[in-house]
C-alpha cells in the first residue's frame, strides 16, 4: 500500500508539473522526503520493495519533465492565439481555429506525409527482408560481419548521407546516366517517377531518401525475429511434402510477422515527422508536414499554429503505437 | 520432387541472394560517394559533380574552421549528456531487469513512447516549454533535449542486454559475506558493464548525429549537423566529405576494436572454464 503510494507520487509528480513549476517541485520534494523516511524507518523488506522505485526516479522525473511536461504545453500552446506575430507568449484561448487552419491549409502536407511514409515503409520491408533472411538463414559464421555491415552505412552523419544522394541523384549523376542507357527513363517518366529527365526535386528523390534513411530501423527488427526461427520447422514443412514456397509462406513469413510489425512501425514513424530528406531532395511540391512545422515555428514565429500541427501528428501517431503495443507488447520495439 | 522444380529452387535462392546482394550495395552507394567526393576539386560552391583528383581536402581536413567547431560543440553536448543519460538509463534497466514490482508495464510503456515520437514533435514541444517558461535556448536545453532522448534509448537497450543476467549471483555473494554495497559492485556491476558501455556509445552516436531535436532547441548554438544544413543552402566544402569519412572510418574501428576485445574476452572465459 505505501509502495504504490510513493509510486503514484513519484510518477505524479512528474504529470503535474506542466502546470506549473512551483507545485511540480514541492511534490517532487516532498516525495523524496517520503522515500527517504520510509526506507530509515522501515526495515530491510520495505527497503528491498522500495528499491525499484528508488533506481527509477531519477530518470522517470528527467522524462516526466522534458518529455510529457512539453507535451503538455505544446497542447496549451495549440489553443492559444497569438495577439501580433512579435507577440511570444500566446495567450490561452482556447482557439480551436488552430487546428482547423493545420488540417485545411497544410492538408496536402498532411497526405503527403503518411502516403509517403507508408510507400518508403513498403520499400524498406521489400528491401529488407530479403537482405535480413539471407543473413538470418545463410549467414552462418558470417552473420555478426554481415549485421555489422548493413549497420556501417548508419555510421555517418544524417545529413551528409542525404546530401549523398544529391550527387547520386543529380542530372548528369550515375542513376540518372544508367536509367538512360537502359533506356527505363520513358517508362520512369510514364509512371511519374521522372520528371523531365529529372530525379531530383521529385516526390520519388523523397520517397527514396526516406526509404534508404530509415532502412536499418526496418532490417534490424525483421533480423531479431527471423533469427529466432528453428531451422527444424522448415526441414519438418519440407519433410510433410509441402514446396521451398509453402514453407516460406507457412512457417517462416507468419513466424517473421512481429519483426514486420515492428519495423514497420520504426520506419512509418520518423519517416511521417521528416523534413530533411524533402528539404534535400525534394521541392516546393513535395514539402511534408515536418517541413511546415519547421517554417511555421522558426520561420514564422507561428507557435500555435506549429503546435497544433505537431499535436495532430502526434495524435495519430501514439494511437498506431498504443494499438501496436496492445496486441505485440513492447519488447520488439528493441 | 522433379528436377523441373529442383531447378525452380535453385534459381529462387539465387534471386533471394541477389536480391540481398543488390540490398547492401544500395546501402553503400551514399557511402562511396562520401569518400569519393572528398577527394574531388570542385570548381563551384557545391561538391556534387565530379572534377578531378585531389589530395589537397585531406591534407587540410581542419582549414574550414567553421565545420571543425561545430564538430567541437557536437562533441562536448554528446559527452556530457552522454555521461548524464547513461547514468539514469542503467538505474531504469537495473530496477525493470531485477525487480518485479507494480507499475513496471506502465514504466516499459512510458520509455518506448519518446522513441516512437516523431523527432519533430519531441523537438518542438520542448521548444515551445522553454518557450513558455521563457528559457533562453542555448548549450543547456540542448543537452536537456539529447538526455531527455538518450535515457529512454539506454535504459531500453541495456535492459534487453542484461534480460538473462542471473541475480542469483548478487545474492550468492552476500551469502558469502559481501555487502549489498560491495555485492554490487564487485559482481554484477563488472558483470553488466560490457552493456553499459554499448549503449552509452551508441547514445553517443545518437547525439553528435541528432539534427531535428536540436534545431529546435539550439538557439544559437551550432552543432555539427546544424551546421552541415545550413551550409547546404549556401556552399558545401570538399572539407565536410573528409570529416564526415574521418568519423566512419573512426567509429568502424571503434567497432572492430569492441567485436575483437568481447570475442577475447569470450574465448578467456571459455577457456578458464575448461580447466
Amino acid at each position: 500500500m505505501l509502495v504504490l503510494a510513493i509510486g503514484v507520487v513519484s510518477i505524479g509528480a512528474g504529470w503535474v508539473s506542466g502546470a506549473t513549476r512551483l507545485v511540480a517541485l514541492s511534490v517532487m520534494l516532498v516525495s523524496v522526503v517520503a522515500l527517504v523516511w520510509t526506507a530509515f524507518v522501515g526495515g530491510l523488506e520495505t527497503r528491498r520493495a522500495l528499491a525499484p522505485y528508488g533506481l527509477l526516479k531519477p530518470g522517470i522525473l528527467w522524462l516526466s519533465l522534458f518529455f510529457l511536461a512539453p507535451l503538455w504545453s505544446m497542447f496549451q500552446m495549440s489553443l492559444s492565439s497569438k495577439q501580433s506575430r512579435f507577440d511570444f507568449f500566446p495567450d490561452f484561448t482556447w482557439e480551436w481555429s488552430n487546428y482547423s487552419t493545420a488540417l485545411t491549409d497544410f492538408a496536402p502536407q498532411f497526405t503527403r506525409s503518411f502516403s509517403y511514409a507508408a510507400i518508403a515503409t513498403v520499400l524498406t520491408l521489400l528491401i529488407g527482408y530479403p537482405l535480413a533472411y539471407v543473413i538470418a538463414f545463410r549467414g552462418g559464421k558470417y552473420r555478426t560481419i554481415l549485421l555489422g555491415l548493413v549497420a556501417v552505412p548508419f555510421f555517418t552523419s544524417y545529413l551528409i548521407r542525404t546530401l549523398a544522394w544529391q550527387n547520386l541523384l543529380a542530372d548528369s549523376g550515375p542513376v540518372v546516366s544508367l536509367l538512360n542507357t537502359l533506356r527505363l527513363d520513358t517508362p520512369l517518366e510514364w509512371l511519374n517517377i521522372m520528371d523531365n529527365g529529372r530525379l531530383m526535386n521529385t516526390p520519388a528523390a523523397v520517397i527514396g531518401g526516406l526509404t534508404y534513411n530509415f532502412l536499418p530501423f526496418m532490417i534490424l527488427p525483421l533480423y531479431v525475429s527471423l533469427e529466432k526461427i528453428d531451422v527444424r520447422l522448415v526441414d519438418a514443412a519440407m519433410d510433410l511434402y509441402t514446396t521451398a514456397t509453402g514453407a516460406f509462406r507457412r512457417v517462416v513469413l507468419p513466424l517473421s510477422l512481429p519483426g514486420v510489425f515492428a519495423g514497420s512501425l520504426l520506419v512509418f514513424i520518423p519517416a511521417a515527422g521528416d523534413f530533411v530528406n524533402a528539404q534535400f531532395l525534394g521541392s516546393p511540391s513535395t514539402t511534408m508536414v515536418g517541413n511546415s512545422i519547421q517554417n511555421q515555428f522558426l520561420r514564422e514565429l507561428n507557435y500555435p499554429l506549429a503546435s497544433a500541427m505537431s499535436f495532430v501528428l502526434m495524435a495519430v501517431i501514439t494511437c498506431s503505437v498504443l494499438v501496436y503495443a496492445k496486441f505485440m507488447g513492447t519488447d520488439d520495439l528493441v | 520432387m522433379t528436377s523441373a522444380q529442383s531447378s525452380r529452387q535453385k534459381l529462387g535462392r539465387k534471386l533471394i541472394n541477389a536480391s540481398a546482394v543488390l540490398g547492401l550495395l544500395y546501402l553503400f552507394a551514399p557511402i562511396v560517394v562520401i569518400v569519393l567526393f572528398s577527394f574531388n576539386e570542385p570548381k563551384g560552391k557545391y561538391n556534387i559533380v565530379w572534377q578531378g583528383f585531389t589530395l589537397d581536402n585531406w591534407a587540410n581536413p581542419f582549414s574550414k574552421p567553421e565545420f571543425t567547431d561545430a564538430l567541437i560543440v557536437s562533441l562536448q553536448v554528446a559527452a556530457v549528456s552522454t555521461v548524464c543519460a547513461t547514468l539514469l538509463g542503467t538505474l531504469i534497466a537495473i530496477a525493470l531487469s531485477r525487480y518485479r514490482f507494480k507499475g513496471s508495464g506502465a514504466v516499459n510503456l512510458f520509455l518506448v513512447l519518446p522513441m516512437t515520437s516523431p523527432e519533430i514533435v519531441l523537438g518542438s514541444s520542448l521548444a515551445t516549454l522553454f518557450l513558455a517558461r521563457g528559457v533562453e535556448r542555448g548549450f543547456t536545453t540542448v543537452v536537456i533535449a539529447h538526455i531527455m532522448f538518450q535515457v529512454s534509448f539506454v535504459a531500453v537497450t541495456l535492459r534487453a542486454r542484461i534480460r538473462g543476467f542471473d541475480w542469483a549471483l548478487e545474492q550468492a555473494a552476500m551469502d558469502l559475506g559481501a555487502s549489498p554495497r560491495r555485492a554490487f559492485w564487485k559482481v554484477t556491476f563488472p558483470l553488466i558493464l560490457p552493456g553499459i558501455v554499448a549503449a552509452s556509445l551508441l547514445s553517443f552516436a545518437l547525439s553528435i548525429d541528432d539534427f531535428i531535436i536540436t534545431f529546435f532547441n539550439a538557439g544559437s548554438l551550432v552543432t555539427f549537423p546544424l551546421q552541415v544544413f545550413g551550409a547546404s543552402r549556401v556552399a558545401i566544402p570538399p572539407q565536410l566529405n573528409v570529416l564526415a569519412s574521418m568519423l566512419l572510418f573512426g567509429s568502424i574501428a571503434i567497432m572492430v576494436g569492441g567485436l575483437i576485445i568481447e570475442s577475447r574476452r569470450q574465448r578467456a572465459a571459455s577457456g578458464s572454464a575448461r580447466h
